[in-house]
């Protein structure tokens, strides 16, 4: 593709190709991207993924039911826990357990702590990837605190295994609750704080606005989901739309992109989703833990897990959008099939067309607003 | 310094030897002594002392093994680098890709000739002194460009190239910021324009005019652009550009770099003292009378912390902001600092037909608009610190 343009003069240019990744600090794992630039101009940025394969999902077909619930955990260990949600969700659809009430509450309090971790994750490096670091370590100081509850809850600080068939692991203490209040009552202020030091931020709204726009037909056509789809300005949530859990009975909204700095669906948009989610997360705990219920955490199911045959999908709403897990059994102890679906598979397909003519340090803005996360995009 | 030498070769103690081989030996001995005494652990600390600011500021620790409270992590960060392999890509053209960290060393350490670090502490004062500076600081420019090039890796060509890019355009705002006080002073020798300034913030040309206070922090702005500092560190952007023009370099050679980054801060603050801040005026107490060594150590005191205040805004903004994109940094500067730039030197000019009753009056308002801003700044503070509610800690030692 190195064209030659001759000039009179004799000097001609060239287009530059460089490898951006699998190792750049700013691809966040092991990604790579081919990228033809002019200058400082990308004409092509091609995604090049499979570093981190690790055949999770033939794993699925060798371990059981049971034993493949700590695999899910590697799926996206920044989000462990949707993973491990959305494989028992298919597993007890499959069996048609159910799931009993203080479990349910158990497992969307760990879940949205778990999605206000895996944001400030997303929001910190985004900004440090826009060149600002000190947001990126409050952000992280802010998660240790969640890693903190989360190890209290689950034993685990990253790859956490609570979620089981027809419950959770662990039920969650009473001090443990208000400890966690405790935490949502210090988190709300720091999110003021976190906006005053980065979003407000005049470069980094210059840097973000109107760049890398996805319009509405775009995200659905290259099938974006969760925060990219919203930031589109499509109000489109598992939780709210296909609810599951006790979702339907929480009280919370879907924010979505509003183009205020820019163009509806740019990288601002995107990252000021995931801000607003992690608000919406601290409302859905503040009510589950007023709501929740006594009883037993986890159903009786039995050892010998064996669903009968049949297939399955179950999805759920996590940080990088719809995650999904088609699960097909033959009625033995083994999953005859397990795929999963996740959302910065499909995210990284659009890098390619919204790369074009943008600069170097747009196409990383575009990677870090995507919220792409290597160990997800492989499995 | 060069009056001391003169009365030294009129009492013989160089005798058969000619003024010109003194003169020589004499450069040699100052250059090595300010090198070793000063700026290099003037570097090394603020290396130090730049980690520690930004832990706190980000809530961390940061370096505090080595010595107490870490301060001598440089030294072992130096000898670690120095003891490493002096590493050369085979693909790299060696003898460029050997010389351009000496390059940009050098277009730092040569400013300090001129530094007036007190009365009568100060190498050559020139008489083009301020000019001088921005000529020795171009030189670096040439080291980066030098070394985006001879690295034959495509990450350092794009780091030396928006280098290149950067540096030439942000002389001009700084350039033309400098030139305001030169006509102020009428003079360009560092000295002389310090002895055109009063030690009370009244007499700083900072407070001079509307115009100086304008021009001050478009200086300062085009002079952290000048040194690869956040929010201009696009050069060696690491989130974008792996390191920028030293991707390939390592040990010493990498370390040289940074040094030339680090004492290139101080410069930047005491070239801004030099010219706004009244550099090294004190007070004229009656102790100082008769005593020309407490003198100096005063005029050298005042100078560094004033000198080092910019340092530790520097620091400052590097963890606060995030950084700019290429075509942004060139729109700043052609768009709006070079017209700003412009306005100034007008402006001042101006202002030196303004009678004397007037200018002080207008000085006044200056100051107090100066005030003014600082009183808002720390109301900021208050305000973040009661919403945020962030454990204070107020230990200086962790």
């Amino acid at each position: 593709m190195n064209e030659t343009a001759p000039i009179e003069t004799g000097f001609y240019t060239e287009d530059m190709t460089i490898s951006v990744g699998p190792q750049h600090p700013s691809t966040h794992g092991v990604l790579r991207f081919v990228v033809k630039t002019d200058g400082e101009v990308i004409s092509e940025a091609i995604p090049d993924v499979g570093y981190l394969h690790r055949s999770i999902e033939k794993i699925g077909e060798k371990v059981t039911y049971h034993g493949y619930v700590p695999y899910t955990d590697r799926a996206d260990y920044l989000a462990a826990m949707f993973a491990n949600q959305a494989f028992c969700m298919a597993a007890e659809k499959l069996a048609g357990t159910e799931v009993t009430r203080r479990g349910e509450f158990c497992r969307v309090i760990a879940c949205e702590l778990n999605r206000i971790a895996s944001h400030l994750i997303s929001v910190g490096t985004f900004g440090q990837d826009i060149g600002a670091m000190t947001p990126f370590v409050h952000a992280l100081r802010e998660r240790e605190t969640i890693n903190n509850l989360m190890e209290e809850i689950c034993g685990a600080r990253l790859t956490y295994n609570y979620i089981r068939i027809g419950g959770v692991g662990y039920d969650i203490f009473t001090e443990t609750c208000n400890r966690i209040i405790e935490f949502l009552d210090h988190f709300g202020p720091i999110v003021d704080e976190f906006n005053r030091l980065l979003s407000g931020n005049k470069i980094f709204i210059e840097r973000l606005a109107g760049v890398a726009v996805v319009s509405k037909e775009e995200a659905f056509s290259y099938n974006l989901v969760g925060p990219n789809l919203r930031g589109s300005g499509i109000k489109w949530d598992i939780r709210r739309d296909i609810p599951y859990s006790i979702y339907p009975e929480l009280d919370f909204d879907v924010p979505i992109g509003t183009a205020q700095v820019g163009t509806l669906g740019d990288s601002f948009d995107r990252y000021w989703v995931r801000i607003r989610e992690m608000q919406e997360s601290v409302k859905i705990l503040r009510q589950c833990l007023k709501m929740m219920p006594k009883g037993p955490a986890i159903a009786k199911v039995p050892k010998k897990f064996r669903p009968p045959a049949g297939e399955c999908y179950a999805r759920v709403e996590a940080p990088r959008g719809d995650m999904g897990f088609y699960v097909v059994s033959d009625g033995s102890e083994y999953p005859y099939r397990v795929r999963i679906r996740t959302g910065s598979y499909t995210a990284m397909s659009i890098i390619d067309k919204l790369s074009k003519g943008i600069m170097v340090a747009d196409l990383i803005a575009l990677i870090g607003s995507l919220d792409v996360d290597a160990p997800e995009i492989d499995r | 310094m060069q009056a001391y030498l003169d009365q030294l070769i009129k009492d013989g103690a160089f005798a058969g030897m000619p003024k010109e081989v003194v003169y020589a030996i004499a450069m040699v001995v100052v250059a090595l002594v300010v090198l070793s005494a000063f700026v290099a652990p003037l570097a090394g600390v603020t290396s130090w002392l730049e980690r520690r600011v930004w832990a706190r500021m980000q809530s961390r620790v940061g370096p505090n093994r080595v010595g107490p409270q870490g301060i001598l992590q440089w030294l072992a960060d130096g000898i670690k680098n120095l003891l490493k392999e002096d590493l050369i890509p085979a693909a790299a053209d060696a003898k460029l890709f050997s010389l351009a960290p000496y390059v940009v060393f050098m277009g730092f350490l040569c400013t300090f000739v001129v530094i007036p670090f007190g009365g009568s502490l100060i190498v050559a004062d020139l008489n083009i002194g301020i000019l001088y500076i921005l000529a020795v600081t171009s030189l670096v420019v040439v080291g980066i460009l030098m070394a985006g090039w001879a690295s034959n890796n495509k990450w350092s060509l794009l780091g030396g190239m928006r280098s290149a890019a950067q540096i030439v355009s942000y002389e001009i705002p700084a350039g033309l910021a400098i030139l305001t006080i030169v006509f102020l002073a009428g003079t360009m020798s560092m000295q002389g324009i310090v002895r055109a300034q009063g030690w009370g913030p009244w007499d700083w040309f900072l407070f001079n005019n509307p115009f100086t206070f304008a021009a001050f922090f478009l200086y300062f702005t085009a002079a952290l652009a000048e040194g690869n500092r956040t929010p201009f560190d696009i050069p060696e952007a690491e989130s974008e550009l792996v390191a920028g023009y030293v991707t390939e370099y390592s040990g010493m050679r990498f370390l040289f770099f940074f040094f030339a980054e680090w004492g290139n801060l101080y410069v930047i603050g005491s070239v801004a003292t030099t010219l706004f801040l009244g550099g090294w005026q004190v007070p004229p107490l009656p102790i100082f009378e008769n005593n020309p060594v407490l003198l100096g150590i005063a005029q050298f005191v005042t100078f560094f912390l004033k000198a080092y205040l910019w340092v530790f805004v520097a620091m400052w903004v590097r963890a606060t902001l995030p950084r700019v994109r290429v075509d942004q940094l060139m729109a700043l500067c052609w768009k709006y600092m070079v017209p700003l730039s412009f306005v100034c030197l007008l402006g001042t000019i101006g202002f030196m037909f303004v009678p004397s009753n007037l200018h002080r009056i207008i000085s006044a308002a200056t100051l107090g608009f100066a005030i003014a801003i600082a009183i808002i700044f720390f109301m900021r503070v208050v305000f973040q610190i009661r919403s945020a509610k962030p454990e204070l800690y107020f230990k200086p030692q962790i």
